[in-house]
This record gives C-alpha cells, structure tokens and sequence, in this order.
C-alpha cells in the first residue's frame, strides 16, 4: 500500500505539462475527421435534415405569419411528423460516429504503440481525440444552425429579432454540450471495447435505453417506491417529484428541459408547476432571455458536468490500459 | 568500459500471478548493437515496454540515457526511437503525413521537420512513393517507413522490437544492412528477435532470454565458448598414413579429439579456429594437405543447447 502512494505520488510529480502534443493531436484528428469517408455521409445528413426541418416548418408556419414574435425559433421545434426536431436523434448520432472508433481504432491499426512511444502522455492524446470530436461535432451543428436559420430567414421573408437570435445560438451552445456527452460516452466505450463496432453499437445502446425505455421505467420506479395509496395530494406530488428526479438522469431529459425554455419564451416553469408559482405571472406573457436563462442553469450546469464525468471515467480506464496489441 | 546507455537492475514485472520478466540486470554501452534474444513470450517485449516507460515495473530500478523512463517518460521518448513489433501508419494518410503527424509530436520545427522527412524517405529509397497511401505499402516499404519515422527525432539509443518479422531473405538483409549503416554513425541499437542468424550477423552482444530470466550473455563468441566448450569443428582432408596423421593432428595444442572419417578425412574438434596449427601438423608428419574447413558454432546450437540447459539442468 505504501509503495502504491509513493509510486501514485511519483506518476503525479512526473517532468512536464500533461498537455504537451495536445495541439498536434487536435489538429490531426479534426484534420481526420473533416476529411474522412464519414463526414461525407454526415454532410448528406445535414443538409437534408436542415432542408428538411425548414421545409416541414415552412409549410405549417405559413398560415400563422405575422402573428408570432418568435417565429424563427419556431423553425428548430416544428417537425414534420416522420422527421424529429433536428437536435433529438442527430446530436447523438453525429457525437457517436465521430467517437466510437477513437481509441481501440489506434491499436486495430497498430499506431498506437508508436504514436505513445512520443514525448507525449496518454491524457494529451485523449484530451486530443476529445477536443477535436467537440470541435467537429460544433463545426456540423453550427453549420446546420446557419442552414435553418439562413433558410428560414429568406423562406418566411421576416429578419429575426436580436432576442431570437440569441435564443437560438443558446440552443446551438446546449446542443454541443448535449453532443459532448455521447462524444465522451463514445469515447469510453471505446477504451473498453476493442471492436470499434462493439463500442459503436453499445453508444447505441445506450442512447436507445434513455430515449425509449428511460421514462417508462422512471414511472414504473417511481410508482412502486413512492405508491399513492390513499390518494393523498402529498401522494401524489412526493411520486411526481420520484418520477421526474429519476428522468431528470437521462440525459435527454435535461436536454429537453433546456430546450423547452428556450425555444419557448412562454415557458416559466419546468417540471411541476404549483399554483404558487404562477401568481402575479401573466400566463403567456414571454420572459425574457435572462429568466429564461436562470431557470435552465441547473439543467445547463449537468450537461457540462456529465462529458467531463465522462471524460474522466475515460481517462482513468485509458491510464490503466496495457500498450501492447 | 565506456558509459551506459541502458541500465536495469533487477527489473521485475509481474501480471497477476505470471511473471513476463523476472530480476533483469541488463547493461548496454554506447555504440553497441545489442541483440535481445529468445522465445515467444520470453518477455523480450514487456522488457522493451519498460525502458520506454509505456508499461510500469513491478520492482527493480531502470535507467534509459541516465533517466528514469517512469518520472521523466517525456525526455525519454524524445531521446530514444522505437519501432515496435509490426508496426502500424494511418493507411488512409501518405507516407508524408505520417511521419509529419509524428514531427509535431515530437515539436519539431515545419522546415526542420520537412527537412529530416525528404532526408529520412532518401536513404530508406521511399522518395518517389513520399507521397503515396500508406494503405498501398508492402510490409518491407512499412518496415523501412518505421525507420525513418524513428530517424526523424535523431535518436541516441534505437529500440527495434523484432524487426526483421514477416521480411522475405532479401528484405531482412537489406534490413540489417540499414542496422549496421545505423550503428556506424554511433547510434546504440537494441533490438530483439527469435530469428538466431540475423543477431549473430549484427550483434556486438548477445542476451539470451528465457521464462523472463536472462540465461546467458557475451558476445556471439564469448557465448559460443562458454556455451559449447570444445565445438569448433575442424574438417581436414589429407593423404598419408592414417594413424600417423590422427597422431600429429592430436599433439596439437587445444585440440580436444581428432576422429577420421574415410580414406583421407579426419574431424577435428578444438576449442578454437586451429586450421593454421592443423595444416602445419599435417605437413610436418608428411601429410599432402587437399581441403581444409572450420565450422564456426552458430548460435543456433549455443540456443538450442543453453535453452536445453535451461529446462532439463546441464546434460553435460
Ligand atoms: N497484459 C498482460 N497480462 C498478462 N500477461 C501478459 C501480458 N502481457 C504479456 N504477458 C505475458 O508476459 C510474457 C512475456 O510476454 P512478451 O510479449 O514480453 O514476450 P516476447 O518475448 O516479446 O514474445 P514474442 O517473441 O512472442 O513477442 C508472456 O508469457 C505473456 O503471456
Ligand atoms: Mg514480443
């Protein structure tokens, strides 16, 4: 036990920054990403999500010009029914294919040996393949934002107000976090699995379990822990506040909980809402982007919070890895 | 003796129960080629692993140009270059990009880089494919890009795991032609291999590996006597009276038996090359010398024979 302190000890005094290479890394891998086979595929995507979601919005907004003041914002939550809202599926999709492969692609081609074999340690070479993910992943959706939002400007003829504008680059900021979190998710997979399909499709897995089982089974939890069994209004609150505690652990709910605020300024609540809450508010009345800002910080604060988890979960797998193929 | 290079004392690594290496006391000069060699799972590569610091010790103390691989990886590893067993590049990136990807990790200045890289593919013969797929590479062309990645840092000390794997004759020549060529700028090669002819053909030093122990260590000559003892086989070929022959041949110093074969053939085993002292005694006894030949012991009895030793304790 002594000698492990005194070796952790040592691993921790070791010479130089932990970040040395860190920059070739980066560039190497964004320079990977954005030429690669893949990114093809995910351009297609984009453009016919971005075509499609303007599209689809264009055709149920245009009865109701004029009246709203948010209308471009309208743009990122109208969906045509077989198409979701642009974030829900494609976030995680692009995230995941630009990190399911990151780590065990290294030893599958046999590089990485050689490339640890350079000045350089393993938190620079993950932080790296970490970054340029990220940055990949906000280069797509921001491309995608610029499609929609340029699109709708000239589709609906109206120039959007600096509040929706704002509105919307939030949403674009959330979305990347969002997209962090199955970037880093990705990235753990495939320290711990050594076919990149395996890690591919257990990302997958994943995502599928919080988006379709999630809130199924927070309910089911939540009625058998906190059972209404007289009917009290105590009852039901303590199995509402269970339910939503438990879904608040899915990652797509914090991200919904974001959306909803922001895209809709109307919004002043999320989760339940108590009569106390609403006094003296004008029902409809839109808050402004501050309050709308305060009310998801919490919600905004865990989704940074959970890549980083992540990450480090990642980098505490990838220390203890054995180099040899 | 001059300084050392690479120096372990009693290095230890233990997975679980298995030990890879077990109390290693390795010393390697400057400008020597050392040859790590044994079986598959000998712990050649675990041994490698750790000078680099990619792997830790258990127990047991390293030092790699005077530095501790674990505390100071990084001075390490921009000091020492390695081609690990089958070596991998980024198929879908030129040959180029490859080893500039490499320049940058090891800060290596754009046209400093650019420079050594166009200096590397010259004397490796890979210019006029620089700027090709790596993914169209033959295993030779990838084993020679390997070399210039590592040239590209300048090194002082050159790890070679096994490096002459999956090369056809002609490539593995070419190959430890390109080691000696290495070894005559100074530079200090440690490289291992299970392939015994290669080492005995560049090695100046030899270290048998077996279970994780070193079993044996000197030059490939050194070894050869210490190992086989009187194996030098001396095949003379001469006309005369036998029994007068076998007599003269035997009175020589350092021949240990002397046994004809045929007519006019005699083997003749001494403890060193006395083909000089064994035509004299032929003609001194009024022999007519037809043919003289020395078998020099090849590594390959010394492996066979220590690695016998090793696990049936000495036949002799
Ligand atoms: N991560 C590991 N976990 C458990 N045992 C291991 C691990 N890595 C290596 N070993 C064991 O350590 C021993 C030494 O392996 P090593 O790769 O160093 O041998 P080698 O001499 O390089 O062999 P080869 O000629 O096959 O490359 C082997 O028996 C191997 O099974
Ligand atoms: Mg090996």
């Amino acid at each position: 036990m002594a000698l492990q302190l005194e070796r952790a000890s040592g691993g921790r005094s070791r010479e130089g920054s932990p970040w040395t290479g860190l920059w070739a890394v980066v560039a190497k891998e964004m320079a990977d990403h954005l030429t690669s086979a893949r990114m093809r595929i995910l351009e297609a995507l984009i453009v016919l999500t971005a075509g499609g979601t303007v599209y689809a919005a264009m055709r149920s907004l245009r009865d109701s010009v004029s009246e709203d003041r948010f209308l471009l914002l309208k743009l990122f939550t109208t969906a045509y029914e077989p198409l979701p809202a642009f974030a829900g599926f494609l976030v995680p999709l692009i995230a995941i294919a630009l990190a399911f492969d990151a780590i065990n692609g290294e030893f599958s081609r046999r590089t990485m040996s050689r490339i640890l074999a350079q000045p350089i340690y393993r938190d620079g070479l993950l932080l790296g393949k970490f970054l340029a993910g990220l940055c990949t992943l906000a280069l797509v959706l921001t491309a995608i934002w610029s499609l929609i939002v340029g699109m709708g400007i000239i589709g609906l003829g109206i120039p959007p107000s600096g509040e929706e504008v704002a509105r919307s680059l939030w949403f674009l900021l959330a979305s990347i976090f969002y997209g962090g979190i199955w970037l880093a998710l990705a990235m753990v997979f495939s320290i711990v699995f050594r076919q990149p399909a395996t890690a591919a499709l257990a990302s997958i897995a994943v995502w599928l379990f919080f988006t379709v089982f999630w809130d199924i089974l927070a309910g089911l939890l939540a009625q058998s822990l906190r059972p209404v069994r007289f009917g009290f209004a105590q009852e039901i609150l303590a199995q509402a506040q269970l339910e939503m505690a438990l879904a608040r652990i899915s990652p797509n709910t914090l991200y919904t909980e974001i959306m909803l605020p922001l895209l809709h300024p109307t919004v002043r609540s999320i989760g339940l809402l108590l009569p106390s809450q609403l006094q003296g508010a004008v029902l409809g009345a839109p808050l402004p982007l501050r309050q709308s800002l305060l009310l998801i910080w919490p919600q905004f604060t865990g989704l940074i919070a959970v890549p980083i988890l992540l990450f480090a979960l990642g980098y505490v797998l990838f220390q203890r890895q054995e180099i040899r193929a | 003796m001059s300084e050392l290079v690479i120096e372990t004392q009693a290095l230890t690594k233990r997975y679980g129960q298995m030990t890879a290496v077990d109390g290693l006391d390795l010393g390697v000069h400057q400008g020597e080629v050392y040859g790590l060699l044994g079986p598959n799972g000998a712990g050649k590569t675990t041994t490698i692993l750790m000078l680099l610091g990619l792997t830790e010790p258990t127990a047991g103390r390293v030092r790699v140009l005077g530095l501790d691989p674990a505390r100071q990886p990084l001075s390490v590893k921009a000091k020492v270059g390695y081609l690990p067993e089958r070596v991998g590049f980024y198929d879908e990136l030129t040959a180029r990009e490859n080893l500039t990807y490499i320049a940058k990790l090891n800060g290596i200045p754009r046209e400093e880089a650019r420079r050594r890289i166009d200096e590397g593919f010259a004397r490796m013969g890979l210019s006029e494919v620089a700027d090709r797929r790596v993914a169209t590479f033959s295993r030779g062309m990838r084993q020679r890009l390997g070399v210039a990645d590592v040239l590209l840092k300048q090194p002082k000390l050159i790890i070679l795991d096994e490096p002459t794997q999956g090369l056809d004759p002609e490539g593995a020549r070419e190959f430890l032609h390109i080691i000696r060529s290495l070894k005559s700028e100074g530079i200090t090669i440690l490289l291992s291999s299970h392939l015994l002819h290669q080492v005995q053909a560049v090695c100046d030093r030899v270290g048998l590996f077996h279970r994780g122990r070193m079993v044996l260590e000197g030059t490939v000559d050194e070894l050869a006597r210490r190992a086989l003892g009187s194996s030098y086989r001396i095949r003379v070929q001469a006309d005369g009276a036998q029994p007068v022959l076998t007599e003269a041949l035997q009175r020589v110093p350092g021949v240990v038996n002397v046994t004809p074969e045929g007519s006019n053939r005699y083997v003749v085993e001494a403890t060193g090359d006395l083909r000089a002292e064994a035509a004299q005694a032929v003609v001194a006894a009024g022999g007519r010398l037809l043919a003289l030949d020395v078998e020099a012991p090849s590594l390959e009895d010394i492996y066979t024979r220590t690695l016998e030793e090793v696990e049936h304790g000495p036949t002799a």
